[in-house]
């Protein structure tokens, strides 16, 4: 904690703050029906995103998950964009092409939500090669979930990356949940981070509902890579509050489960409260923060409300360069 | 026969009769029974769009949940049915196939002929498909010409819950790999399903319409967009013959150029993108023989050549419309 300035904590709050925000929102939104397609929310899981993103500039790249808003937002993607894209408007991050599952802004080193489970893995190892020849010591994080743990993509990137040395951290999303399947039921090992000694890398696992352990062991990684260490799985055992997607009914949890975990394992309440007793900021700061994210997520919907459908014109665009 | 169940309903049904039929017959794919591994319900979703919902109630652990590694269990669906088993393994949105193309396109399919003919490998590969629900680039895609591509694989495209229990049925019955195409917007569709089970063959399309001075051949979700283009133009004097060729991994050619001969025209309708596709394929061989008898251009009516947008008012621009499909018969005369 200590070597986190006011303004980092602040930031990264706001960070949180504004996903969590912004989640909640996409649920109401998609509850009265306006928002199409698939819809998968990163609610529980802010700590995770924020504690990694923050050690990371725009030269360094990430790829995503299917639950990818919380990435985008961490590293920077504009919320009125990506608002806007989630309806399905032109003036949306994608052109309203993509959609929730493939929000995507290169120039802020997201490669893309994805809506395949595990197709990050070589992706991110392609951005860390090239981040190796450039030489300025950027990394790639590959985000992905305890489900995606098990996909060959996955585990076949993490000897790719230990055998070529790459720079990049393969970050696993542990919410103990894919889709309706516990975790338990789909991971042999008690730690996903287990797997590590398997490709002889470093594994480390934190509990991904406080910022501090995840941005502590992040920063580690993150250093050690950007200094040509190679990779690291770092695991973070964290929860979602919502449905697997916008609809799950989520009989498979136990009654009381999201309720409990809502009440003791709040990312956001676990940093207010351990910042505001370090002394570190105040609360008034962190409600001042509140307000102004709550204004923005109401910009960003009303935007999005407003914004312009895609036409007949933008169909056929965008599939090449040229053709 | 008046009992009306879902496109849904149907082929759960056809999955648990063949259960009930032959212990060699197992289900396996993400969530087909759901919540294992949890301290919730078990059974909670039968698969992400509740297609295999029960089964695992009847038949417990026959009813395999898989990790999401799906060059792994696809890959063991077809070495369990190179070995004495009949595995129904689902892939959850045909998209995905892109995972575990090799087990399907190098193993599944070849090993009769690679090994003479002595492989039998009965493994039924079902799988979800299609627009309609804007869900964009990765979860919309048809790609049933990509199966047809390929010697050695079956492809089935249901368009009723009539067809869609009856084809299941044969899928699970036959010895060769199969892969069984579930529309997405069609799972809600109702239809008169016989209680008992019965099977469809394969390669023979069904006439859904008759009509003298037009062929149309639609697949899947499009047999209905095209009979609702049919009643139209019907109105106008027009009347089109619509065909469902049901299977397009053998396809009924015999059929599909009888009809040719018979209207002189032909528009086909096929959701998937045009090149190399099913829409093409067809025009082709029609070309190829029923030339003669041909009294103005084919016409395909298909998405086009991009991946499927999100947004709901490019999708509306993407897929085939009835309205198309009218403006292409119009086309042909
Ligand atoms: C290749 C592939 N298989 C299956 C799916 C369907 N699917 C989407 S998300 C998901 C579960 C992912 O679980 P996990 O990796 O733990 O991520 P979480 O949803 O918990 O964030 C599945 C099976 C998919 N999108 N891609
Ligand atoms: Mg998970």
């Amino acid at each position: 904690m200590a070597e986190l300035k006011k303004e980092d904590l602040l930031k990264a709050y706001r960070t949180m703050r504004e996903i969590r925000d912004f989640e909640e929102r996409v649920h109401k939104e998609f509850a009265t029906g306006k928002i199409p397609g698939f819809v998968h929310l990163y609610a529980g899981e802010e700590a995770v995103a924020t504690g990694v993103c923050s050690h990371l500039t725009d030269d360094d790249r990430i790829t995503s998950t299917h639950r990818g808003h919380g990435h985008c937002i961490a590293k920077g993607v504009d919320i009125i964009g990506m608002m806007a894209e989630i309806f399905g408007k032109k003036t949306g991050s994608c052109c309203g092409k993509g959609g929730s599952m493939h929000i995507a802004d290169l120039e802020k080193g997201m490669l893309g939500a994805n809506g395949i489970v595990g197709a990050g893995g070589p992706l991110g190892c392609g951005a860390a090669l090239a981040a190796k020849f450039k030489g300025k010591g950027g990394v790639a994080v590959v985000f992905f979930g305890d489900g995606a743990s098990n996909q060959g993509t996955i585990l076949e990137s993490m000897n790719l990356a230990n055998i070529w040395n790459l720079p990049v951290i393969f970050l696993a999303e542990n919410n103990g949940y894919a889709e309706s399947t516990g975790v338990k039921y789909n991971v042999p090992t008690p730690n996903i981070a287990d797997r590590a000694a398997g490709f002889n890398m470093p594994g480390v696992t934190v509990d991904g509902n406080d910022f501090f352990a995840v941005y502590e062991a992040a920063g580690e990684a993150i250093k050690r890579a950007r200094e040509g260490g190679g990779p690291t799985l770092l695991e973070c055992k964290t929860n979602r509050f919502y449905g697997h997607f916008e609809g799950d009914a989520m009989t498979y949890k136990a009654p009381g489960e999201v309720k409990r975990q809502r009440e003791e394992c709040d990312c956001l309440k676990i940093f207010a409260a351990k910042a505001t007793a370090a002394g570190l900021v105040t609360a008034a700061e962190l409600e001042a923060i509140d307000k102004e994210v709550a204004a923005l997520i109401d910009e960003a919907v009303e935007k999005a409300l407003a914004a312009p459908n895609p036409t007949e014109a933008d169909l056929l665009t965008d599939v090449y360069v040229s053709y | 026969m008046s009992r009306k169940i879902s496109f849904k309903d149907a082929i759960n049904e056809a999955l648990s009769q063949e259960m009930e039929r032959d212990g060699s017959v197992i289900v396996m794919g993400l969530d087909n029974a759901g919540g294992r591994g949890t301290e919730g319900q078990l059974d909670a979703w039968g698969g992400v769009l509740g297609v295999t919902k029960g089964l695992y109630g009847k038949y417990g652990d026959r009813v395999i949940d898989t990790p999401i590694s799906e060059s792994s269990y696809i890959g063991a669906a077809v070495g369990a049915a190179a070995c004495g088993m009949r595995p129904v393994v689902e892939m959850m949105f045909s998209d995905f196939f892109g995972v575990c193309f090799d087990q399907m396109m190098n193993q599944a399919a070849k090993f009769r002929y690679m090994f003479g003919g002595k492989a039998v490998t009965p493994v039924t590969m079902r799988t979800c498909y299609g627009g309609g629900f804007r869900a964009a680039a990765q979860h919309s895609q048809v790609l049933y010409s990509v199966f047809a591509h390929i010697p050695g694989l079956k492809v089935v495209v249901p368009s009723t819950p009539y067809d869609a229990k009856g084809l299941l049925t044969q899928c699970i019955r036959d010895n060769d790999p199969v892969i069984f195409m579930e529309h997405k917007v069609l799972y809600a569709m109702k239809g008169e399903v016989p209680e008992e089970s019965y099977t469809i063959p394969f390669g023979k399309a069904n006439v859904v319409r008759e009509g003298k001075d037009a062929t149309i051949v639609a697949i899947g979700w499009m047999v209905h967009k095209a009979l609702q283009a049919a009643q139209s133009l019907s109105k106008a004097g027009v009347e089109c013959e619509v065909i469902d060729p049901r299977t397009v991994s053998p396809l009924d050619f015999d059929t599909i150029i009888k009809s040719v001969e018979k209207t002189g025209r032909l528009v086909i309708v096929d959701e998937s993108n045009p090149r190399c596709s099913m829409a093409s394929d067809i025009s082709s061989v029609v070309a190829q023989n029923a030339f003669k008898a041909l009294k103005g251009p084919i016409q395909m009516v298909t998405a086009p050549h991009t991946p499927s947008p999100f947004s709901g008012a490019l999708e509306d621009l993407y897929l085939p419309s009835p309205a198309k499909i009218e403006a292409a018969v119009k086309a042909t005369m």
